[in-house]
Protein backbone atom coordinates (compact mmCIF):
# COMPACT_ATOMS: atom_id res chain seq x y z
CA UNK A 1 0.00 0.00 0.00
CA UNK A 2 2.96 2.63 1.02
CA UNK A 3 4.98 1.53 -1.90
CA UNK A 4 1.76 3.54 -4.25
CA UNK A 5 1.83 6.75 -2.61
CA UNK A 6 4.42 8.96 -4.07
CA UNK A 7 7.32 10.45 -1.68
CA UNK A 8 8.06 13.49 -4.22
CA UNK A 9 6.14 15.85 -6.31
CA UNK A 10 8.30 14.88 -8.80
CA UNK A 11 7.10 11.22 -8.63
CA UNK A 12 3.56 11.89 -8.00
CA UNK A 13 3.28 14.12 -10.79
CA UNK A 14 5.33 11.61 -13.13
CA UNK A 15 1.89 11.37 -15.53
CA UNK A 16 1.40 14.99 -16.16
CA UNK A 17 5.30 15.55 -16.76
CA UNK A 18 5.43 12.46 -19.23
CA UNK A 19 2.58 14.08 -21.06
CA UNK A 20 4.45 17.25 -20.90
CA UNK A 21 7.46 15.62 -22.73
CA UNK A 22 5.36 14.07 -25.46
CA UNK A 23 3.59 17.29 -26.41
CA UNK A 24 7.26 19.09 -26.42
CA UNK A 25 8.77 16.81 -28.33
CA UNK A 26 4.93 16.99 -30.66
CA UNK A 27 5.64 20.70 -31.10
CA UNK A 28 9.28 20.11 -31.65
CA UNK A 29 8.70 17.92 -34.44
CA UNK A 30 6.50 20.15 -35.85
CA UNK A 31 8.58 23.16 -35.86
CA UNK A 32 11.40 20.92 -37.97
CA UNK A 33 8.93 19.67 -40.15
CA UNK A 34 8.96 21.32 -43.70
CA UNK A 35 5.81 18.95 -44.70
CA UNK A 36 3.39 21.43 -43.93
CA UNK A 37 0.77 18.32 -44.08
CA UNK A 38 2.54 16.75 -41.33
CA UNK A 39 3.46 19.47 -39.88
CA UNK A 40 -0.28 20.21 -38.91
CA UNK A 41 -0.52 16.39 -38.13
CA UNK A 42 2.19 16.91 -35.72
CA UNK A 43 0.28 19.62 -34.41
CA UNK A 44 -2.94 18.59 -33.66
CA UNK A 45 -1.84 15.63 -31.70
CA UNK A 46 0.38 18.06 -29.72
CA UNK A 47 -3.37 20.12 -28.70
CA UNK A 48 -5.06 16.88 -28.20
CA UNK A 49 -2.03 15.69 -25.50
CA UNK A 50 -2.74 19.32 -24.51
CA UNK A 51 -6.42 19.35 -24.06
CA UNK A 52 -5.55 16.15 -22.24
CA UNK A 53 -2.90 17.77 -20.19
CA UNK A 54 -4.91 20.37 -18.96
CA UNK A 55 -7.70 17.98 -17.98
CA UNK A 56 -5.10 16.10 -16.14
CA UNK A 57 -3.47 19.37 -13.80
CA UNK A 58 -7.51 20.34 -13.43
CA UNK A 59 -7.95 16.82 -12.09
CA UNK A 60 -5.05 16.17 -10.01
CA UNK A 61 -5.09 19.63 -8.31
CA UNK A 62 -8.65 19.82 -7.88
CA UNK A 63 -9.04 17.66 -4.77
CA UNK A 64 -5.33 17.70 -2.92
CA UNK A 65 -5.05 15.10 -0.32
CA UNK A 66 -3.14 16.01 3.10
CA UNK A 67 -0.17 14.45 1.83
CA UNK A 68 -0.44 15.81 -1.87
CA UNK A 69 -0.64 19.03 -0.55
CA UNK A 70 2.72 18.43 1.24
CA UNK A 71 4.63 17.32 -1.85
CA UNK A 72 3.30 20.46 -3.83
CA UNK A 73 4.69 22.33 -0.97
CA UNK A 74 7.72 21.27 -1.42
CA UNK A 75 7.98 20.57 -4.75
CA UNK A 76 11.40 21.90 -5.96
CA UNK A 77 10.01 23.51 -8.76
CA UNK A 78 7.58 25.98 -6.56
CA UNK A 79 8.57 29.78 -6.35
CA UNK A 80 10.55 30.75 -3.30
CA UNK A 81 11.07 33.88 -1.56
CA UNK A 82 13.48 35.35 -4.16
CA UNK A 83 11.12 34.70 -6.77
CA UNK A 84 8.20 36.22 -4.94
CA UNK A 85 9.97 39.47 -4.16
CA UNK A 86 11.56 39.59 -7.81
CA UNK A 87 7.62 39.57 -9.19
CA UNK A 88 6.46 41.64 -6.48
CA UNK A 89 8.25 44.34 -5.05
CA UNK A 90 10.52 46.87 -6.77
CA UNK A 91 14.20 47.94 -5.75
CA UNK A 92 14.99 44.87 -3.46
CA UNK A 93 18.88 45.48 -1.65
CA UNK A 94 19.04 42.68 0.30
CA UNK A 95 20.92 43.21 3.72
CA UNK A 96 22.96 40.06 5.05
CA UNK A 97 24.64 39.28 8.61
CA UNK A 98 23.66 38.84 12.42
CA UNK A 99 26.31 41.40 13.06
CA UNK A 100 27.65 38.75 15.88
CA UNK A 101 30.00 36.87 13.58
CA UNK A 102 27.68 34.87 11.14
CA UNK A 103 25.49 34.94 8.23
CA UNK A 104 22.31 33.10 7.19
CA UNK A 105 21.74 32.21 3.67
CA UNK A 106 18.52 30.14 4.38
CA UNK A 107 17.08 33.87 5.63
CA UNK A 108 16.84 36.32 2.90
CA UNK A 109 15.45 40.02 3.22
CA UNK A 110 16.15 43.78 2.91
CA UNK A 111 14.40 46.99 2.08
CA UNK A 112 12.26 47.42 -0.93
CA UNK A 113 9.37 49.43 -2.47
CA UNK A 114 5.69 47.51 -1.95
CA UNK A 115 2.96 48.89 -3.85
CA UNK A 116 4.78 51.85 -4.20
CA UNK A 117 5.86 52.36 -0.26
CA UNK A 118 8.78 51.08 1.33
CA UNK A 119 8.75 47.87 3.52
CA UNK A 120 11.22 45.73 5.01
CA UNK A 121 10.60 42.30 3.22
CA UNK A 122 12.30 39.10 4.36
CA UNK A 123 12.03 35.03 4.25
CA UNK A 124 13.04 31.54 4.13
CA UNK A 125 15.08 30.67 0.75
CA UNK A 126 15.58 27.23 -0.68
CA UNK A 127 18.06 25.72 -3.29
CA UNK A 128 17.12 24.82 -6.21
CA UNK A 129 19.87 22.90 -7.53
CA UNK A 130 22.44 21.05 -5.22
CA UNK A 131 24.62 23.81 -4.87
CA UNK A 132 21.77 26.30 -4.06
CA UNK A 133 20.20 23.56 -1.66
CA UNK A 134 22.98 23.61 0.06
CA UNK A 135 23.98 26.99 0.22
CA UNK A 136 20.50 27.79 1.38
CA UNK A 137 20.75 24.87 3.65
CA UNK A 138 17.50 23.47 2.09
CA UNK A 139 16.00 26.41 3.47
CA UNK A 140 16.52 25.77 7.44
CA UNK A 141 17.46 28.57 9.16
CA UNK A 142 20.27 28.92 11.89
CA UNK A 143 20.67 31.09 14.45
CA UNK A 144 22.15 33.64 12.75
CA UNK A 145 19.35 33.63 10.18
CA UNK A 146 16.28 34.47 13.54
CA UNK A 147 19.11 37.09 14.55
CA UNK A 148 19.49 38.66 10.85
CA UNK A 149 15.47 38.74 10.84
CA UNK A 150 15.56 40.90 14.40
CA UNK A 151 17.85 43.17 12.71
CA UNK A 152 15.67 44.23 9.67
CA UNK A 153 12.38 43.87 12.60
CA UNK A 154 13.97 46.75 14.30
CA UNK A 155 15.19 48.61 11.05
CA UNK A 156 11.62 48.53 10.52
CA UNK A 157 10.08 49.64 13.37
CA UNK A 158 12.64 52.70 13.53
CA UNK A 159 12.18 53.42 9.84
CA UNK A 160 8.39 53.30 10.30
CA UNK A 161 8.44 50.60 7.22
CA UNK A 162 5.58 47.85 7.31
CA UNK A 163 7.39 44.31 7.50
CA UNK A 164 5.97 41.33 4.73
CA UNK A 165 8.08 38.17 5.84
CA UNK A 166 7.36 34.98 3.88
CA UNK A 167 7.62 31.56 5.37
CA UNK A 168 8.84 28.35 3.62
CA UNK A 169 10.97 26.17 5.74
CA UNK A 170 11.05 22.60 6.72
CA UNK A 171 12.17 23.27 9.99
CA UNK A 172 15.17 25.51 11.84
CA UNK A 173 18.18 24.14 11.54
CA UNK A 174 18.88 21.16 14.16
CA UNK A 175 22.61 20.47 13.91
CA UNK A 176 25.27 21.09 16.47
CA UNK A 177 26.07 24.50 15.04
CA UNK A 178 22.27 25.96 15.73
CA UNK A 179 22.37 24.42 19.28
CA UNK A 180 25.37 26.03 20.23
CA UNK A 181 24.40 28.64 18.86
CA UNK A 182 20.86 28.99 20.72
CA UNK A 183 18.93 27.86 18.12
CA UNK A 184 16.09 27.86 20.63
CA UNK A 185 17.03 31.71 21.66
CA UNK A 186 17.27 33.19 18.36
CA UNK A 187 13.25 31.83 17.54
CA UNK A 188 11.93 32.71 20.78
CA UNK A 189 13.36 36.28 20.52
CA UNK A 190 12.58 36.80 17.13
CA UNK A 191 8.95 36.21 18.11
CA UNK A 192 9.24 38.33 20.87
CA UNK A 193 10.63 41.55 18.48
CA UNK A 194 7.81 40.91 16.29
CA UNK A 195 4.96 41.34 19.13
CA UNK A 196 7.08 44.21 19.96
CA UNK A 197 5.98 45.86 16.81
CA UNK A 198 4.45 49.16 16.06
CA UNK A 199 4.31 48.67 12.22
CA UNK A 200 2.30 46.68 10.63
CA UNK A 201 3.27 43.25 9.55
CA UNK A 202 2.12 40.75 7.46
CA UNK A 203 3.20 37.07 6.79
CA UNK A 204 2.54 34.76 3.97
CA UNK A 205 2.64 31.13 3.93
CA UNK A 206 4.08 29.96 0.71
CA UNK A 207 5.42 26.61 1.00
CA UNK A 208 6.37 24.93 3.94
CA UNK A 209 5.45 26.22 7.67
CA UNK A 210 7.44 24.02 9.03
CA UNK A 211 7.09 24.54 13.30
CA UNK A 212 9.10 26.91 15.10
CA UNK A 213 11.50 27.52 12.20
CA UNK A 214 7.96 28.83 10.61
CA UNK A 215 6.69 31.07 13.73
CA UNK A 216 10.03 32.21 14.53
CA UNK A 217 9.12 34.98 11.49
CA UNK A 218 5.36 34.64 11.38
CA UNK A 219 3.93 36.47 14.54
CA UNK A 220 2.30 38.98 12.69
CA UNK A 221 -0.99 41.23 12.63
CA UNK A 222 -2.17 39.33 9.54
CA UNK A 223 -0.83 35.60 8.52
CA UNK A 224 -1.87 34.67 5.07
CA UNK A 225 -1.34 31.44 3.42
CA UNK A 226 -1.33 30.02 -0.24
CA UNK A 227 -4.01 27.13 -0.97
CA UNK A 228 -1.27 24.42 -1.57
CA UNK A 229 1.27 25.31 1.44
CA UNK A 230 1.17 23.73 4.37
CA UNK A 231 1.54 24.51 8.34
CA UNK A 232 2.52 22.01 10.97
CA UNK A 233 3.94 21.71 14.28
CA UNK A 234 5.79 18.98 13.08
CA UNK A 235 7.24 17.50 9.62
CA UNK A 236 4.55 14.01 8.96
CA UNK A 237 8.05 12.37 9.10
CA UNK A 238 9.06 13.44 12.33
CA UNK A 239 5.48 12.75 13.99
CA UNK A 240 5.21 9.56 12.47
CA UNK A 241 8.65 8.50 13.88
CA UNK A 242 7.47 9.44 17.35
CA UNK A 243 3.82 7.98 16.96
CA UNK A 244 4.46 5.02 15.02
CA UNK A 245 8.55 4.52 14.87
CA UNK A 246 7.23 4.91 11.34
CA UNK A 247 8.47 7.55 9.24
CA UNK A 248 7.06 6.05 6.34
CA UNK A 249 2.96 6.67 7.35
CA UNK A 250 3.98 10.23 7.19
CA UNK A 251 0.97 10.79 4.49
CA UNK A 252 -1.23 9.44 7.36
CA UNK A 253 0.64 11.78 9.99
CA UNK A 254 0.10 14.54 7.36
CA UNK A 255 -3.56 13.85 8.08
CA UNK A 256 -4.05 13.65 11.61
CA UNK A 257 -2.21 17.14 12.09
CA UNK A 258 -4.32 18.68 9.56
CA UNK A 259 -1.78 20.85 8.12
CA UNK A 260 -3.65 22.67 4.97
CA UNK A 261 -4.42 25.98 4.91
CA UNK A 262 -8.23 25.28 5.06
CA UNK A 263 -7.66 23.50 8.43
CA UNK A 264 -5.50 26.84 9.78
CA UNK A 265 -8.42 29.10 8.57
CA UNK A 266 -11.01 26.66 9.85
CA UNK A 267 -8.79 26.89 13.63
CA UNK A 268 -8.44 30.52 13.46
CA UNK A 269 -4.56 30.63 12.75
CA UNK A 270 -4.81 32.21 9.56
CA UNK A 271 -6.87 35.05 8.16
CA UNK A 272 -7.20 34.23 4.77
CA UNK A 273 -6.09 31.16 2.13
CA UNK A 274 -4.57 32.84 -1.26
CA UNK A 275 -5.54 31.00 -4.38
CA UNK A 276 -2.70 29.67 -6.36
CA UNK A 277 -3.34 29.45 -10.39
CA UNK A 278 -4.83 26.30 -12.05
CA UNK A 279 -2.20 23.40 -11.23
CA UNK A 280 -0.36 25.14 -8.60
CA UNK A 281 2.05 28.18 -8.05
CA UNK A 282 4.70 26.92 -10.06
CA UNK A 283 2.85 26.23 -13.54
CA UNK A 284 1.86 29.77 -12.99
CA UNK A 285 4.15 32.01 -11.16
CA UNK A 286 3.55 35.21 -12.70
CA UNK A 287 -0.66 34.24 -11.46
CA UNK A 288 0.06 33.42 -7.87
CA UNK A 289 2.34 36.47 -7.49
CA UNK A 290 -0.60 38.58 -8.93
CA UNK A 291 -2.49 36.94 -6.30
CA UNK A 292 -0.57 37.39 -3.54
CA UNK A 293 -0.36 41.08 -4.10
CA UNK A 294 -3.51 41.64 -4.16
CA UNK A 295 -4.45 39.85 -1.09
CA UNK A 296 -1.15 41.38 1.24
CA UNK A 297 -2.27 44.83 -0.78
CA UNK A 298 -5.66 44.74 0.62
CA UNK A 299 -4.36 43.56 4.13
CA UNK A 300 -1.94 46.53 4.10
CA UNK A 301 -4.45 48.64 3.44
CA UNK A 302 -6.68 47.87 6.49
CA UNK A 303 -3.53 47.67 8.84
CA UNK A 304 -2.20 51.33 7.79
CA UNK A 305 -5.54 52.58 9.27
CA UNK A 306 -4.20 52.07 12.80
CA UNK A 307 -2.28 53.67 14.83
CA UNK A 308 1.42 52.05 16.61
CA UNK A 309 -0.35 51.61 19.66
CA UNK A 310 -3.16 49.88 18.18
CA UNK A 311 -0.81 47.77 15.80
CA UNK A 312 1.05 46.41 18.35
CA UNK A 313 -2.38 45.64 20.60
CA UNK A 314 -3.93 43.66 17.88
CA UNK A 315 -1.19 41.44 17.13
CA UNK A 316 -1.07 40.40 20.89
CA UNK A 317 -4.55 40.11 20.77
CA UNK A 318 -4.64 38.37 18.00
CA UNK A 319 -2.23 35.36 19.33
CA UNK A 320 -3.30 35.62 22.88
CA UNK A 321 -6.58 33.91 21.91
CA UNK A 322 -5.18 30.90 20.02
CA UNK A 323 -6.00 27.70 21.60
CA UNK A 324 -9.00 25.25 22.28
CA UNK A 325 -9.69 23.68 25.55
CA UNK A 326 -12.34 23.69 28.31
CA UNK A 327 -13.29 25.60 31.27
CA UNK A 328 -15.20 25.25 33.72
CA UNK A 329 -15.72 27.88 36.89
CA UNK B 1 13.74 8.47 53.72
CA UNK B 2 17.38 9.72 52.64
CA UNK B 3 16.49 10.27 49.17
CA UNK B 4 13.74 12.01 49.85
CA UNK B 5 15.57 14.48 52.42
CA UNK B 6 18.07 15.04 49.73
CA UNK B 7 15.16 16.39 47.36
CA UNK B 8 15.26 13.03 45.46
CA UNK B 9 19.06 14.12 44.61
CA UNK B 10 21.46 11.01 44.46
CA UNK B 11 23.99 11.43 47.24
CA UNK B 12 26.29 9.30 45.29
CA UNK B 13 26.33 10.97 42.00
CA UNK B 14 24.28 13.82 42.36
CA UNK B 15 21.74 13.00 40.04
CA UNK B 16 18.92 15.49 39.77
CA UNK B 17 15.45 12.86 39.66
CA UNK B 18 12.66 14.49 37.94
CA UNK B 19 10.38 15.85 40.31
CA UNK B 20 6.45 16.03 39.90
CA UNK B 21 4.71 19.62 39.93
CA UNK B 22 3.35 19.47 42.93
CA UNK B 23 6.83 18.28 44.91
CA UNK B 24 8.42 20.85 43.19
CA UNK B 25 5.66 23.42 44.61
CA UNK B 26 6.74 22.15 47.89
CA UNK B 27 9.36 21.95 47.84
CA UNK B 28 10.23 25.44 46.31
CA UNK B 29 7.54 27.86 48.04
CA UNK B 30 6.60 28.49 51.53
CA UNK B 31 4.56 26.02 53.64
CA UNK B 32 1.31 26.07 52.19
CA UNK B 33 1.40 29.07 50.51
CA UNK B 34 0.50 27.75 46.89
CA UNK B 35 -3.00 28.72 45.80
CA UNK B 36 -3.30 26.60 42.72
CA UNK B 37 -5.27 29.16 40.07
CA UNK B 38 -7.03 28.25 36.81
CA UNK B 39 -8.09 24.85 37.89
CA UNK B 40 -11.57 24.94 35.41
CA UNK B 41 -8.79 24.50 32.49
CA UNK B 42 -8.99 20.70 30.90
CA UNK B 43 -7.67 19.61 27.51
CA UNK B 44 -9.69 18.76 24.71
CA UNK B 45 -9.06 16.98 21.42
CA UNK B 46 -9.72 19.87 18.69
CA UNK B 47 -7.84 17.44 15.91
CA UNK B 48 -9.88 14.08 16.51
CA UNK B 49 -6.29 12.97 16.98
CA UNK B 50 -5.59 9.04 16.99
CA UNK B 51 -5.11 8.29 20.90
CA UNK B 52 -5.09 11.57 22.13
CA UNK B 53 -8.33 11.57 23.09
CA UNK B 54 -8.33 8.30 24.82
CA UNK B 55 -4.64 9.29 26.26
CA UNK B 56 -6.83 12.13 28.01
CA UNK B 57 -9.06 10.14 30.04
CA UNK B 58 -6.90 7.82 31.31
CA UNK B 59 -5.03 10.94 32.56
CA UNK B 60 -8.06 11.97 33.81
CA UNK B 61 -8.98 8.41 35.70
CA UNK B 62 -5.33 8.59 37.14
CA UNK B 63 -6.25 12.13 39.13
CA UNK B 64 -4.18 13.85 36.70
CA UNK B 65 -5.99 17.06 36.69
CA UNK B 66 -3.44 19.97 36.09
CA UNK B 67 -2.55 18.75 32.68
CA UNK B 68 0.96 19.53 32.10
CA UNK B 69 0.96 22.50 33.80
CA UNK B 70 0.41 23.81 37.35
CA UNK B 71 -0.10 27.32 37.73
CA UNK B 72 -0.57 29.45 40.75
CA UNK B 73 0.40 32.55 42.95
CA UNK B 74 2.80 31.62 46.28
CA UNK B 75 5.38 33.12 48.65
CA UNK B 76 9.09 32.25 48.58
CA UNK B 77 11.12 33.26 51.87
CA UNK B 78 7.35 35.72 52.19
CA UNK B 79 7.66 37.23 48.79
CA UNK B 80 4.70 37.08 46.58
CA UNK B 81 5.31 35.59 42.96
CA UNK B 82 3.21 33.56 40.54
CA UNK B 83 4.09 30.34 39.18
CA UNK B 84 3.66 27.50 36.78
CA UNK B 85 5.69 24.57 37.00
CA UNK B 86 5.44 21.83 34.28
CA UNK B 87 4.69 18.55 35.03
CA UNK B 88 6.64 16.17 33.07
CA UNK B 89 4.88 13.02 33.99
CA UNK B 90 1.37 14.41 32.08
CA UNK B 91 2.34 13.79 28.09
CA UNK B 92 5.97 14.43 28.45
CA UNK B 93 4.95 17.89 29.70
CA UNK B 94 4.01 18.61 26.27
CA UNK B 95 2.33 22.48 25.37
CA UNK B 96 -1.08 22.06 24.45
CA UNK B 97 -3.65 24.35 24.31
CA UNK B 98 -4.25 24.12 28.28
CA UNK B 99 -0.80 24.34 29.03
CA UNK B 100 0.19 27.23 26.79
CA UNK B 101 -2.97 29.16 28.45
CA UNK B 102 -1.25 28.76 32.01
CA UNK B 103 2.25 29.87 31.23
CA UNK B 104 0.24 32.71 29.58
CA UNK B 105 -1.95 33.61 32.53
CA UNK B 106 1.04 32.93 35.43
CA UNK B 107 2.71 35.97 33.28
CA UNK B 108 0.10 37.84 33.21
CA UNK B 109 -0.84 37.31 37.13
CA UNK B 110 2.51 38.48 37.32
CA UNK B 111 1.58 41.53 35.93
CA UNK B 112 -1.84 41.73 37.36
CA UNK B 113 -0.13 41.46 40.79
CA UNK B 114 2.79 43.35 40.58
CA UNK B 115 5.03 40.98 41.48
CA UNK B 116 7.59 38.49 40.05
CA UNK B 117 7.40 35.57 37.89
CA UNK B 118 8.78 32.00 38.58
CA UNK B 119 8.40 29.29 36.11
CA UNK B 120 9.44 25.91 36.10
CA UNK B 121 9.91 24.47 32.93
CA UNK B 122 10.42 20.28 31.93
CA UNK B 123 8.42 19.09 28.45
CA UNK B 124 9.63 17.51 25.56
CA UNK B 125 7.73 20.27 23.49
CA UNK B 126 4.86 21.73 22.03
CA UNK B 127 1.94 18.73 22.07
CA UNK B 128 1.83 17.09 18.60
CA UNK B 129 -1.86 16.16 18.96
CA UNK B 130 -3.37 19.53 19.05
CA UNK B 131 -1.07 20.20 15.75
CA UNK B 132 -0.88 24.49 14.47
CA UNK B 133 -2.75 25.18 18.27
CA UNK B 134 0.03 24.10 20.02
CA UNK B 135 2.64 25.69 17.46
CA UNK B 136 0.44 28.96 18.30
CA UNK B 137 1.01 28.68 22.05
CA UNK B 138 4.92 29.50 21.33
CA UNK B 139 3.63 33.05 19.98
CA UNK B 140 1.22 32.91 22.69
CA UNK B 141 3.70 32.55 25.43
CA UNK B 142 6.10 34.74 24.22
CA UNK B 143 3.71 37.53 23.84
CA UNK B 144 2.91 37.03 27.30
CA UNK B 145 6.23 37.40 27.93
CA UNK B 146 6.85 40.74 25.81
CA UNK B 147 3.63 42.14 27.62
CA UNK B 148 6.16 41.27 31.26
CA UNK B 149 8.90 43.14 29.82
CA UNK B 150 7.19 45.99 29.26
CA UNK B 151 5.50 46.69 32.42
CA UNK B 152 8.54 46.04 34.42
CA UNK B 153 7.27 42.46 35.86
CA UNK B 154 10.67 40.00 36.43
CA UNK B 155 10.39 36.39 34.81
CA UNK B 156 12.88 33.80 36.12
CA UNK B 157 12.94 30.61 34.44
CA UNK B 158 14.12 27.46 36.15
CA UNK B 159 14.87 24.69 33.19
CA UNK B 160 14.55 21.37 34.71
CA UNK B 161 15.01 17.49 32.89
CA UNK B 162 14.02 17.85 30.32
CA UNK B 163 13.35 21.57 28.61
CA UNK B 164 13.12 20.81 25.18
CA UNK B 165 12.20 22.07 21.66
CA UNK B 166 8.92 24.04 21.46
CA UNK B 167 9.25 25.54 24.95
CA UNK B 168 12.62 25.37 24.87
CA UNK B 169 12.11 27.82 21.80
CA UNK B 170 9.58 29.89 23.41
CA UNK B 171 8.74 31.56 26.83
CA UNK B 172 11.57 29.45 28.21
CA UNK B 173 14.20 31.09 26.51
CA UNK B 174 13.37 34.61 26.66
CA UNK B 175 12.98 34.50 30.60
CA UNK B 176 15.15 37.95 32.34
CA UNK B 177 17.36 35.35 34.36
CA UNK B 178 17.46 31.37 33.11
CA UNK B 179 18.68 28.66 35.55
CA UNK B 180 18.88 25.12 34.63
CA UNK B 181 19.28 22.52 37.44
CA UNK B 182 22.65 20.17 37.11
CA UNK B 183 22.22 17.79 33.67
CA UNK B 184 19.23 18.75 32.85
CA UNK B 185 18.48 18.00 29.34
CA UNK B 186 18.37 21.04 27.42
CA UNK B 187 18.17 20.95 23.73
CA UNK B 188 16.01 22.42 20.52
CA UNK B 189 15.84 18.91 18.45
CA UNK B 190 14.99 15.81 20.08
CA UNK B 191 18.06 13.59 19.44
CA UNK B 192 15.74 11.01 16.70
CA UNK B 193 14.98 14.44 14.73
CA UNK B 194 18.28 15.16 14.70
CA UNK B 195 19.69 12.12 13.62
CA UNK B 196 16.79 12.06 11.41
CA UNK B 197 17.98 15.29 9.44
CA UNK B 198 21.63 13.38 9.39
CA UNK B 199 23.41 15.13 12.48
CA UNK B 200 26.80 13.52 12.75
CA UNK B 201 28.91 13.27 16.08
CA UNK B 202 28.22 15.36 19.06
CA UNK B 203 29.80 17.01 22.03
CA UNK B 204 29.26 13.98 24.78
CA UNK B 205 27.82 17.42 26.77
CA UNK B 206 25.72 18.17 23.76
CA UNK B 207 22.26 19.68 24.54
CA UNK B 208 22.88 19.34 28.53
CA UNK B 209 22.85 22.11 31.02
CA UNK B 210 26.42 22.68 31.10
CA UNK B 211 26.41 22.77 27.56
CA UNK B 212 24.62 25.39 27.18
CA UNK B 213 25.78 27.27 30.44
CA UNK B 214 29.17 27.29 28.79
CA UNK B 215 27.31 28.54 25.32
CA UNK B 216 25.97 31.73 26.92
CA UNK B 217 22.67 30.59 26.68
CA UNK B 218 21.49 30.30 30.69
CA UNK B 219 22.64 32.30 33.61
CA UNK B 220 23.55 29.50 36.05
CA UNK B 221 23.08 25.96 37.02
CA UNK B 222 21.97 25.68 40.06
CA UNK B 223 21.39 22.53 42.58
CA UNK B 224 18.14 21.76 43.85
CA UNK B 225 19.28 22.29 47.67
CA UNK B 226 20.36 25.67 47.03
CA UNK B 227 17.66 26.38 44.37
CA UNK B 228 15.02 28.08 46.67
CA UNK B 229 17.75 30.61 48.22
CA UNK B 230 18.73 31.78 44.51
CA UNK B 231 15.35 31.58 43.37
CA UNK B 232 14.52 33.90 46.48
CA UNK B 233 17.18 36.11 45.76
CA UNK B 234 16.24 36.87 42.56
CA UNK B 235 12.96 38.15 43.13
CA UNK B 236 14.06 40.35 46.27
CA UNK B 237 16.53 42.12 44.29
CA UNK B 238 15.09 42.02 40.66
CA UNK B 239 11.73 42.59 42.46
CA UNK B 240 13.07 45.44 44.63
CA UNK B 241 11.40 48.23 42.48
CA UNK B 242 7.57 46.71 42.92
CA UNK B 243 7.74 45.98 46.36
CA UNK B 244 8.71 49.76 47.03
CA UNK B 245 5.75 50.68 44.26
CA UNK B 246 3.85 48.62 45.76
CA UNK B 247 4.81 50.34 49.41
CA UNK B 248 4.19 54.02 47.78
CA UNK B 249 0.59 53.34 46.72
Amino acid sequence: MAKDIAKTHKEWEKPLLELEDTIAKLREAARREADPVKQANYIEKAETYQEQCNRYVKLMYSNLGDWEKVLVARAEKRPYTLDYIQSIFNGFIELQGDRNGFNDNAIVGGPAEFNGRPVIVLGHQKGRNIQDRQMRNFGMAKPEGYRKAIRLFEMAERFRMPVISFVDTPAADPGVESESRGISEAIAAAMLKMFQLTVPTVSVIIGEGGSGGAIGIAVSNRVLMLEHAVYSVIPPEGCAAILWRAPERAPEAAEALQITAKSALSLGIIDEIVSEPEGAAHRDPAGASDLIKEAVVRHLDELLKLSPAELHADRHAKFRKLGKFAETL
Amino acid sequence: MEFEQNLRVCQHCQHHHRLTAQIRVDWTFDENSFVEHDTGLSSVDPLSFPDYGKKLEQMQAKGETHDSVLSGTATIEGLRVSTAVCDFAFIGGSMGSVAGEKITRALERGIELRCPVVIFCASGGARMQEGLLSLMQMAKTTGAVERCRAEGIPYIAVFTDPTMAGVLASYASVADVIIAEPKALVGFAGLRVSKQAGVGKVPDDFQTAEYVLKHGMIDRIVSRKELRATLAGLVRTLGGHLLHSEAGA
